[in-house]
């Protein structure tokens, strides 16, 4: 197999195609599209931000005087008259983490132009989003009703309930974020926007299937910070 | 609705091309630029006045726009500073003033000139208007979303200034905010006042960030042909390497701001330890107040960079135009930016030697903090190796350049008494500091921003500033601010406090009061002069003489637009090919002492240019 080559510029393999990438004009990512390496800029940024939220949460944690509560139990879920720990989490993990497969499957249907695959597994992806986020509001209600608040915690530390609220709340924001613009590719998508070369209805500017990608990239992004959530909060 | 440039794609007799239209011998060997990767670029053009001048997505206006906001903003903290001075110097004539009104203006001349002035003005104001036309781009990759930028920003601003309004007035905690004392009773504007505050950054941040993307993406993906990132002007290593750290720093202050709104609003604990207030234990307990602190520095110490780093950049740029001579060690420069970006990740504790960390911390973050020093003194020595044996040309931007570097090796070697834990602990919270980080980040970073208003002035509105008045503006601010700074080292030495209200009657007051009135008027002064440039640029606006393409005689592509100022879309037709990297000046051999970066080898071959 030959080289690849974009224009004239030959992409050579691993750290040296890394430096020759560098050392070129134009573009640092050879054959990237704009938005694509905004995202991942973005996203790099945005988990400076979910690690502030974790670092903080575990010196909270570090340094409460008051006992931690127990999150086995706190998170448990009542299933045939038995307390099943993190029932509902894992339910919620499973859920997210599906949606990323379909939204991987949508990625590639996008770029074989396949209309409507595409669309259904974007619509599969967005009801995957929202059934994670009903699912969390399912669990703030539960703790909220068995008087958790983010200012008081019966089983524990008040910072307990701080944190939860914060950066599941957060995340959550994330995700709903999410589920919205997925919704909108959904239609837009249906709708054969990228097709009929319809401009944006803010930018005013053609779109394309790379589209789909970006709005993946954040998609798998929230996923990934769901795990690092879960392995923190519920797991420690 | 967007107009499609004509791709031409006939690139050996396009190479021999420059900007100016005159046409050398073709050699197609050496002059051979590869072909556009990305195309042209989509631009919507605006279809009304609004479009146009206000919701514009034309990054040279968006950076106009962050320009006058931001200097709308520095000119009311210039007001607060003036207002602190009177009380400080003399008490007598500021009856006006209780104690909280003065740290309510402590706390708002801080903020706003570090985040809303000197942030948005670098790397919103010349970061917009000179990124896209220095990597010869059409325009930002993303117009919309840098216009949102701009209006989030100027909501923040909304929002910040709406706090002098409200119920209690702005906060008066300081500008770093700490905890717990910035949202409990007793501090002023510790109701609204703190809440617009929290708001007002968490809005900046996110109008950053749609900024941030845009810088980054522009000068990663969208240089025009023949333009490496080793032959970018330094000014754009400087916005690029700052904007880096500020897409990483924010997060920390989003984070807190976000922290500590719950802390105010919902009675979290986050920040808040067991406070006992009058003999009653108050709702809160178990909370760090240090780790915001911690999480308040990771933002704050990169923060001084993300101003100083844009400033480092535009003055090499323009003391290598202005001594006309290639600016020394260019690749060490852009390593020294680089490496001083990286280190800014690793010192933020050297603000908290006396916050009661452990003192380990404190030596580890002693030695990062001197190591900087390193990449610093390279870049200094690098300014004046390339004033040395340089044609120097005495002109208003040159004074300014000059007037940088003499303060910022100032505020850099009183930074060394205070990176050490020893010699900090007794200067910590002292006039000292203050004196510090002003010479260091506010004089020398504001210098810079001066000569470059000067020298991009003819670009933007194609007119030339007034030499005469802007000799006057130089040396009123740089005397004046050696008046204001100087004295306050030694007001440090004898143990002044900052952020004191008044000084009552401290046996060491007596030999500070005469130097206070001094430093009173001196800042009265230095303040005044500043309208002197406001004067300026409406009198050449009005009657100013016509600049003509590229007065300075620089390389870089700015100057090289298709007209002056740009019209949107910069280049006209053809984007520019670049040959060689900004500093070609004075090259033996050639004709004129300048050789442009859209020069093709082949015009330039009998001289003794530099492979770049």
């Amino acid at each position: 197999m030959s080289e690849p080559k974009i224009d004239g510029f030959e992409l050579k393999p691993g750290f040296k195609g890394m430096a020759s990438d560098t050392a070129s004009d134009q573009t640092m990512f050879k054959g990237v599209h704009w938005g694509k390496a905004m995202m991942w800029i973005f996203l790099l940024s945005d988990t400076f931000v979910f690690s502030c939220f974790l670092i903080s949460y575990m010196k909270g944690r570090g340094s409460t005087p008051v006992e931690w509560p127990n999150p086995s139990e706190v998170f448990a879920l009542e299933a045939f008259g038995v307390p099943v720990p993190l029932l509902l989490i894992a339910l919620m993990t499973f859920v997210l983490i599906t949606s990323s497969g379909t939204m991987a499957i949508a990625v590639k249907y996008g770029y074989e132009k396949n209309r409507k695959m595409c669309g259904w597994l974007l619509l599969a992806t967005a009801l995957g989003g929202l059934t994670f986020v009903g699912m969390q509001a399912y669990e703030w209600s539960k703790l909220i009703h068995e008087g958790v608040r983010p200012w008081e915690n019966p089983f524990g530390a008040a910072q307990f309930g701080s944190f939860f609220f914060m950066i599941t709340g957060f995340h959550g924001f994330h995700v709903s974020i999410g589920v919205i613009f997925l919704f909108i590719y959904t239609y837009k998508v249906f709708a054969g926007h990228y097709e009929k070369g319809k401009k944006g209805w803010f930018t005013k500017l053609k779109g394309d299937y790379v589209e789909i990608e970006i709005l993946g990239l954040y998609w798998h992004f929230v996923d990934l910070v769901w795990v690092f959530i879960f392995a923190f909060f519920y797991l420690w | 609705m967007s107009d499609e440039y004509d791709n031409n794609k006939s690139y050996q007799a396009q190479s021999s091309e420059v900007m100016d239209g005159s046409t050398g011998s073709v050699n197609p060997d050496i002059d051979y630029v590869r072909p556009s990767e990305v195309g042209e670029q989509e631009l919507y053009h605006p279809h009304s006045f609004i479009e146009k001048w206000v919701f514009c997505q034309d990054a040279k206006v968006i950076g106009v726009q962050y320009f006058l906001t931001a200097v709308f903003t520095g000119v009311v903290g210039l007001i607060l500073s003036w207002l602190m001075r009177l009380q400080l110097g003399f008490p007598e004539l500021a009856g006006f003033m209780t104690a909280e009104h003065y740290y309510q203006f402590v706390t708002m001349h801080g903020m706003i000139m570090v985040v809303y002035f000197l942030t948005a003005l670098f790397l919103g104001g010349f970061g917009n208007y000179l990124i896209p036309l220095m990597v010869g781009a059409r325009d930002m990759v993303f117009p919309y979303v840098n216009m949102l930028s701009f209006w989030m920003f100027f909501v923040a601003v909304a929002v910040l200034m709406a706090s002098f309004f409200v119920p209690g007035g702005p906060t008066g905690a300081g500008w770093t905010l700490y905890p717990p004392q910035t949202i409990l009773e007793g501090t002023p504007g510790a109701g609204m006042g703190i809440l617009l505050m929290l708001i007002s950054l968490s809005l900046f941040v996110i109008g950053f960030t749609m900024g941030g993307l845009n810088y980054m993406i522009t000068i990663l993906q969208a240089r025009t042909r023949g333009m490496t990132l080793m032959r970018m002007p330094l000014t754009v290593w400087g916005i690029f390497t700052a904007t880096v750290l500020a897409m990483l720093a924010f997060p920390a202050l989003l984070v807190s701001a976000i922290m500590m709104t719950l802390d105010k609003v919902l009675q979290t604990s986050f920040f808040m330890p067991t406070i006992l207030k009058a003999g009653e234990v108050l709702e809160y307990g178990g909370g760090s107040p240090i780790l915001f602190q911690h999480l308040f520095w990771f933002f704050g110490h990169p923060e001084v960079y993300i101003v100083a780093l844009p400033a480092f950049g535009i003055v090499s740029d323009l003391i290598s135009v202005h001594a006309r001579k290639n600016i020394f060690g260019y690749r060490m420069m852009v390593w020294a930016i680089v490496g001083i970006g990286a280190l800014s990740f690793f010192v933020w504790a050297h603000h908290m030697y006396v916050s009661g960390m452990n003192p380990w911390f404190g030596f580890f973050f002693a030695t990062t903090t001197l190591i900087i020093a390193v990449p610093t003194a390279m870049k200094v020595y690098n300014w004046i190796l390339t004033l040395w044996r340089g044609n120097i040309r005495i002109n208003v931007v040159m004074l300014w350049c000059l007037g940088f570097i003499v303060t910022f090796v100032n505020g850099g070697i009183t930074g060394i008494f205070l990176g050490n834990v020893s010699v900090d602990v007794p200067l910590s919270d002292t006039y000292f500091v203050i004196a510090h980080f002003h010479m260091v980040m506010g004089i020398a970073p504001l210098m810079v921003i001066m000569g470059a208003v000067y020298h991009w002035f003819p670009l933007v509105a194609g007119k030339m500033l007034d030499e005469g008045l802007g000799k006057w503006h130089f040396w009123i601010t740089f005397l004046g601010a050696y008046s204001i700074y100087f004295p306050m080292h030694y007001l440090g030495f004898i143990g002044v406090p900052r952020r004191y209200f008044e000084m009552y009657d401290s046996p060491y007051m007596t030999s500070a009061v005469g130097m206070n009135e001094f430093i009173s008027i001196a800042a009265f002064i230095v303040g005044a002069a500043q309208f002197i440039l406001i004067f300026n640029i409406i009198k050449t606006l009005k009657t100013g003489k016509k600049a003509e393409q590229n007065p300075w005689k620089a390389n870089s592509l700015e100057w090289y637009t298709s007209t002056v100022p740009p019209e949107h879309g910069n280049f006209g037709e053809r984007l520019p090919v670049v040959h060689r990297w900004p500093y070609d000046f004075s090259v033996p051999g050639a004709k004129e002492d300048y050789i442009p970066q859209t020069t093709a080898p082949s015009e330039v071959i009998h001289t003794e240019v530099e492979k770049t």
